[in-house]
């Protein structure tokens, strides 16, 4: 076996991946993503014309959400829709509940505790790890400004 | 116009997201982590709640707008605890959705059987 280089190693992914489509993934991104986001927004005025407060109706919409996308992902009709969507299903919060729930299932046959426990959060978790690392970092900064001010 | 500012709004979040996909090499996990810190930054500087105002779910179902609501949840904890909401903010604004998640995670693993992805 012939030792290869990294730059001809990065040649040889590069001509064995499939030619993407740049213009008609961004626009499948845009419509699937779009609709997912228009969809929380029908739920968000839904729940608010019920009385919900704004964060509360908000709240609701992320749960909403996350239910749907953990059902459409049991199903295997998440991932079916992700082939096209791209980043349109990657980025809303359906997304993140998929990169939980789908991991939770796949590694069911190594347990509940260091299968589903554990790898539900190979995704969510560095998402969690580093955004309150950031609020923390922006919170003393925030804590700091306001007492010089 | 609520819902079409939602749709635009949100589906160019996407767009965004699916040129880093196309364009770099980041993993999905590494987008999703930064769209998290960005919201973080961009609701700190003051930049997303005008968005939010706009675009209503458009601007915070993307995961982006999950890091505006751990900045938000942090200004609420300081202004209630001082110094010590610093370290709570985030991990409450955080809870609903993490919690949501990881129920709907469970439950849909221990209900369904693992199946080929292709």
């Amino acid at each position: 076996m012939k030792r290869l280089s990294k730059q001809q190693y990065d040649e040889m992914t590069k001509q064995a991946s499939p030619k993407s489509k740049p213009l008609q993934n961004c626009l499948w991104a845009f419509g699937v993503g779009g609709a997912i986001c228009l969809v929380g927004e029908v739920l968000r005025q839904l729940y608010l014309s019920a009385g919900l407060e704004k964060d509360i109706a908000s709240l609701a919409v992320s749960g909403s959400l996350i239910l749907l996308s953990g059902i459409f992902t049991a199903l295997g009709w998440y991932h079916r829709l992700a082939v096209h969507a791209g980043a349109g299903t990657l980025v809303p919060i359906t997304g993140f509940a998929n990169a939980v729930v789908s991991p939770a299932i796949e590694f069911k046959c190594e347990g509940l505790v260091t299968g589903v426990g554990a790898k539900m959060f190979v995704i969510a978790g560095p998402v969690i790890v580093y955004g309150v690392l950031a609020s923390e970092i922006y919170g003393l900064i925030y804590y700091f400004m306001q007492k010089m001010m | 116009m609520n819902f079409l500012a939602a749709f635009v709004v949100g589906g160019l979040l996407c767009v965004v997201g699916q040129l880093l996909i196309d364009l770099t090499s980041l993993t999905p996990a590494k987008i999703l982590v930064g769209y998290v810190v960005a919201g973080v930054i961009v609701s700190g500087v003051g930049l997303y709640q005008p968005l939010v105002d706009i675009a209503g779910a458009g601007a915070t179902v993307p995961l982006i707008g999950f890091g505006h609501l751990l900045a938000q949840g942090v200004q609420k904890a300081i202004a209630e605890n001082g110094i010590w909401g610093v370290l709570t903010g985030g991990f409450v604004a955080a809870a609903g959705g993490v919690a949501a998640s990881l129920t709907v995670g469970f439950l849909a693993a221990v209900l369904s059987r693992s199946k080929d992805q292709n």
